[in-house]
């Protein structure tokens, strides 16, 4: 499994610009908020968490399609599916891989682009957990939807389609728990059920991937 | 014993399926009607006018059946696809693929008839009720299944790949409506929580709980006549069909 | 039987657009889905007993 992590790590690097353009598109659209709604920061800090949760999503989605697409195009997917190491263990990888590149910028990039919307440190921290849990959380998710759709006409658009309400959840948890902090409430509930949502993910998700593929390949 | 289990699986064949489904149709319409017909007969007739409502309420005699056919479609498709995954059966994809746009029609009844009822009742045609956003989602996820199946030209890869999606779903219809009922708690100072109905008058019960049940006779009617007509498409070029045919 | 005059059953106490509005789109639903069904079926069948009529064409 290790392997694999470190063969998308690798393809992932030489292939910078998809990763960059996430990350950018991540902090394009949190600016965009601001500038159609105002500058008023009291409003800017009670819409922050939502909307760093939105784009998280969105970035997200848009680099969902790099998981299997290129190895379903040259072959290496199908070879992977025969190899005698378990196919689930594989993909488990390529999750993994995939969260390094996708989820954890965000998570880092998260607390900079906070700073904009005024939140203060305690808020931010709490977000960098939230993010730390709902990124893997989505990166799961969504390669359930990238197995489902590869090679299918309307890729991108579909995959959104699908995956996004089963999104819902990660972001009202996730957003909830930023929000509860700067309500001055406990964000121990919403925490401990991302980190819930997280363990079942990680259980059922490489499974529901894994025959998704294993559908595809046919 | 033995003949019983036989004489039942001939039926898990698209061939047998087809006749069968096409005697049955008219007894789910029939039964249907008289439902239908006895539960607006209670929803006009008998059941009062409520204290607060009025006579608004009585859109909660489509509302409530609506959404309850909704999430009980969704389950039903999701088991035959789960079936026909399982299985390899090629009626049970076929059966979950027949049920999805009735199932959609009856969440987006229910969004309908929702935002009609909270017009008057709470001055917007849209509020974010726990209830009403989680219809919301599992509207969604309706369109993305009758999408996705739509997408794959292949049937049998099709019926797979919405099998897994189904079943997904199915697992996180529960998740869904719990986060968005925390969601929308959190949120509410004065939770408006608009399906709470008016303190049931028994025959208000009676009236929703006939007409869900001429709602899930309708519903079967249509799907079976969905699914002979997706079987023809499907088996086209087998033998059998030619016989099929007057 | 509350209603005193069929006047009053259709202005349903004032809230005549709204539990008609739900009540017609019910009806709209039931009946365009059963016929686009009923459509559906027609256009397979008429397709099939055309394929048929070829093939018999074919081999005559």
């Amino acid at each position: 499994m290790f392997v694999i992590i470190r063969r998308d790590l690798l393809i992932a690097a030489r292939r910078k610009s998809e990763v960059l353009t996430a990350l950018f598109f991540f902090v394009i659209v949190t600016s965009l908020f601001p500038l159609g709604i105002g500058p008023e920061p009291t409003l800017l800090k009670k819409i922050a968490p939502g909307i760093l949760w939105v784009a998280a999503l969105l970035a997200t989605m848009l680099g969902l399609t790099r998981m299997f697409a290129p190895d379903h195009a040259d072959g290496t997917l199908e070879q992977m599916a025969l190899a005698p190491t378990p196919f689930g263990l594989l993909v488990a990888g390529k999750v993994v891989a995939h969260w390094l590149v996708s989820g954890l910028p965000l998570v880092l990039l998260a607390p900079v682009l906070g700073i904009q919307f005024g939140l203060d440190a305690g808020a931010l921290g709490i977000m960098m957990i939230a993010l730390l849990l709902g990124t893997p959380l989505l990166s799961l998710i969504g390669a359930i939807g990238a197995a489902l759709t590869l090679g299918v006409r309307g890729g991108g658009v579909l995959l959104s389609l699908l995956v996004l309400p089963l999104y819902v959840p990660a972001l009202i948890f996730g957003a909830g728990a930023v929000e509860a902090h700067l309500s001055g409430l406990d964000v121990t509930g919403h925490l401990s059920l991302l980190a819930a949502m997280l363990a079942l993910a990680v259980f059922f998700a490489p499974w529901a991937t894994t025959a998704a593929l294993r559908i595809a390949l046919e | 014993m033995n003949n019983r289990i036989i004489h039942w699986f001939k039926y898990a064949s698209p061939q047998s399926f087809y006749p069968l489904a096409g005697k049955m149709i008219p007894w789910f319409w029939a039964t249907a009607a008289i439902f239908g017909a006895i539960g607006l007969w209670i929803s006009f007739f008998v059941a009062p006018t409520d204290a607060q409502q009025g006579e608004g309420y009585r859109i909660i005699f489509i509302h409530v059946p609506a959404s309850w056919m909704s999430m009980f479609i969704y389950c039903i498709m999701a088991g035959w696809a789960g079936i026909g995954l399982a299985l390899n059966t090629r009626l049970s994809g076929m059966m979950a693929q027949s049920l999805a746009p009735t199932g959609a029609l009856m969440a987006f009844l229910s969004l309908w008839t929702g935002a009609f009822w909270g017009k008057p009742m709470w001055g917007a045609w849209w509020v974010w009720d726990a209830r009403l956003t989680s219809e919301l989602i599992l509207f969604f996820l309706y369109i993305g299944f009758i999408a996705l199946q739509a997408a794959i030209d292949d049937p049998r890869r099709a019926d797979k790949a919405g099998a897994i999606l189904a079943l997904v779903g199915v697992v996180n219809v529960p998740i869904i409506y719990f986060s968005v009922k925390w969601w929308n708690t959190l949120h509410q100072g004065s939770t408006i929580n608009m399906t709470k109905a008016p303190s049931m008058a028994t025959t208000m019960l009676w009236g929703m709980l006939l007409m869900a049940l001429c709602f899930w006779m309708y519903s079967i009617a249509v799907a079976l006549s969905r699914v002979r007509a997706i079987i023809l498409e499907r088996e086209r070029h087998t033998e059998w069909i030619k016989g099929v045919l007057n | 039987m509350h209603w005193n005059s069929v006047g009053e059953f259709f202005a349903m106490g004032g809230y005549a657009l709204y539990v008609w509005g739900s009540f017609a789109m019910c009806v709209l639903i039931m009946t365009v889905e059963p016929l686009l069904v009923a459509k559906r079926n027609r256009d397979i069948q008429g397709s099939l007993r055309r394929e048929r009529l070829a093939d018999e064409l074919e081999k005559s």
